[in-house]
């Protein structure tokens, strides 16, 4: 008898959650998803004239290779950032529980600072005579400027630097879970350590893996600041056009059915993920 | 005719500065189920996971029917381990973990499947084959973790205290189960244990480990009966060790004094000259209370039930103290009581002391 009227008022204490979830999380995106049906005003603003128009837009060449580009974008960095990211995160596991913490404040290190600063810091690297062209000529390996600023393996540098730290604390966190006796079990068993690594270390990470592919091709659709920093204008991706929708061509509708379709196209990914791990979280994330 | 399969030979191990393993060697036969018991920390895993190559000694050979396979790798070995924690695979099935040493070395899917149903009926676990490992209680993955070795038909099976994390009764029926799979298959067995008796169920042979160092091996009979040290004596017997000195020799008997009396024993080595310390064995069971020929005045000065045994301890007027145990949970002494206790010549057996041994090779 007591306990029914306490269990009944314990959905009071989710309230705030619930409130700051609406207000901050569903609202904006219904706004969002109703915007996108909007049409633009002549002037500054919206009319509500309810319409496709955006939508139709979207699948404009000039807007749709946008699209494209922004994929094989994100498909380079994720596949590079994973080439990368996955032996360090796994032999970040391997490393002396002292090494480890000290790995992971050099990982979390860049975070202290703004993410737009450290972006100048790359421009200053690759700029025409800046420090990479210094380096390299001063060791005479090049003779001449190599005009890396403004180029695309400069995105894709910035790219891989933004991301990196996902997929390395995703893999880690699920090597940092491997039972390594069953490493020495498939050993024990015939197996050499390719073979064992393919089996089972390959096998048992993958949920990182998974993830940090997730957490890193996400995001990267939508960087469109390291695309403008380091690309110039050259590459336009898909943040770069809502960007520049939002605040120079004032069109709101178009921007966020632009958002609409990136926000569907990353949920997408995200479930397919889920199909192929059956897991509930992304992991790392929590 | 050479049946020893398996050798080493000085083998010592040191982590960081500390010595593991101080230059053991031991000839294992074809067929013997050869036990390695000691506390924790006494090396006996390390020997073991030497063995499978999972460890490189130091310092040492290692031979497998004859052969120098010191510097093979695990799994170039003719050698599988059962490990303490199962070690099962958790992402495949029980017919792929049973199956995994096989489809390394290529044997074809049809007869995987076969020998796999085989070797699961010889665990006694038909039809599981579909079962994930986190489906499957403790027991279960105790056979799915046999299976998984002696498929492989394997010249010497590790097994590093594969039923120390079941319960009691499961222990008991494992044991026997492992005996008769031993028997049945005729694989040699390397069996790591703390528990003296598994041990002595088990084993045709024990070694005795302490300090990274083998105290004694030897048959159960030999190391219950006629331990050679005093850890042995204490470990495996669970003995009161005494210290007693020679007072006289003659022949083979030596005169030796304990508190305020005098015993005779027969000692045929004649290692112990008069006013040499010696260390006498002397079983918990065996101490007689009141003593009889010979009494020794003792106080009791603790009185406990454990293991089914009523356990008194007693301090003797040099000081030295004494653990007696008796039947059922009632004794007319209560703590703090004087009385006196003995014991039968027989029953004593002359131990060295345990720091003083090196590893020697007892066969």
């Amino acid at each position: 008898m007591k306990t029914k009227p306490q269990r009944s008022k314990l959905w009071l204490t989710l309230i705030p959650l619930y409130a700051i979830t609406i207000l901050f999380v569903l609202f904006p995106i219904i706004y969002m998803v109703v915007l996108s049906f909007m049409s633009r005003a002549k002037v500054w603003g919206i009319e509500l004239d309810v319409t496709i128009n955006n939508y139709k837009k979207i699948l404009e060449p000039l807007y749709l290779n946008t699209f494209v580009e922004s994929f094989k974008l994100a498909v380079i960095s994720t596949l590079l950032v994973a080439l990368i990211g996955y032996p360090f995160g796994y032999f970040m596991a391997k490393l002396s529980a002292k090494w480890k913490k000290r790995m992971m404040l050099l990982i979390m290190l860049p975070f202290w600072t703004s993410a737009l600063i450290r972006l100048y810091g790359w421009i200053i690297v690759f700029r025409s005579n800046g420090t990479l062209d210094k380096i390299l000529m001063g060791l005479h390996i090049t003779d001449k400027p190599l005009k890396l600023l403004y180029s695309y393996p400069a995105v894709a540098v910035g790219m891989i630097y933004a991301l990196l730290p996902f997929m390395i604390l995703a893999v880690y966190s699920s090597a940092e879970k491997m039972d390594w006796s069953l490493v020495e079990a498939a050993t024990d068993l015939g197996a050499s350590r390719f073979t064992a690594f393919r089996t089972v270390t390959l096998k048992l990470t993958m949920p990182g893996l998974l993830s940090g592919i997730v957490l890193t091709f996400v995001p990267s659709m939508g960087l469109f600041f390291i695309a403008d920093l380091l690309g110039g204008n050259k590459i336009v991706l898909v943040g770069s056009v809502i960007q520049e929708q939002l605040t120079k061509g004032r069109n709101l509708p178009f921007a966020a059915a632009l958002s609409v379709v990136l926000m569907v196209l990353t949920t997408l990914i995200i479930s397919i993920y889920r199909k192929v791990t059956h897991a509930e979280d992304v992991e790392g994330l929590i | 005719m050479n049946d020893i399969i398996l050798e080493l030979k000085d083998i010592s191990k040191s982590f960081d500065d500390h010595k593991v393993l101080n230059g053991i060697s031991i000839q294992v036969k074809q067929g013997e189920f050869v036990t390695l018991l000691g506390s924790s920390g006494c090396g006996k895993t390390t020997t073991l996971r030497i063995i499978a190559g999972l460890e490189s000694p130091d310092a040492g050979t290692i031979y497998l029917h004859g052969e120098d396979i010191t510097k093979l790798d695990p799994n170039k070995r003719d050698v599988n381990t059962i490990f303490q924690s199962y070690a099962l695979f958790p992402h495949m099935n029980v017919e792929a973990n049973i199956g995994y040493g096989l489809k390394i070395r290529k044997v074809k899917k049809e007869e995987i499947k076969t020998r796999v149903k085989k070797v699961l009926e010889l665990v006694q676990l038909e039809g599981f084959e579909k079962r994930m490992p986190s489906e499957l209680s403790g027991g279960q993955k105790q056979r799915v973790a046999i299976a998984r070795a002696i498929i492989n038909n394997p010249k010497l099976l590790l097994l590093d205290e594969p039923l120390g994390a079941l319960d009691l009764q499961l222990r008991r029926q494992m044991q026997l189960e492992l005996k008769r799979l031993q028997k049945k298959l005729g694989i040699t067995f390397i069996y790591i244990t703390h528990d003296q008796e598994e041990a002595i169920n088990m084993s045709s042979r024990i070694v005795v480990m302490k300090d990274g160092q083998f105290q004694q091996i030897g048959t159960p009979d030999e190391i219950y009966y006629h331990p050679k040290t005093s850890y042995v004596a204490k470990f495996v017997g669970d003995a009161n060790i005494l210290r007693g000195t020679v007072v006289g020799k003659d022949g083979d008997v030596l005169k030796i004094s304990v508190g305020e009396v005098t015993i005779n024993l027969l000692h045929k080595d004649h290692c112990y000259n008069v006013n040499d310390t010696v260390l006498l064995a002397v079983r918990r069971e065996h101490i007689e209370i009141p003593g009889g020929r010979m009494s020794l005045q003792a106080e009791i000065i603790e009185k406990s039930f454990a293991g089914g045994m009523l356990r008194m301890v007693f301090r003797l007027s040099d000081g030295q103290e004494i653990v007696a145990s008796r039947q059922g949970i009632n004794y007319h002494l209560e703590v703090g009581d004087t009385t006196t206790i003995g014991f039968s010549e027989a029953c004593v057996v002359i131990v060295e002391d345990e720091e003083n041994r090196g590893g020697k090779d007892e066969n």
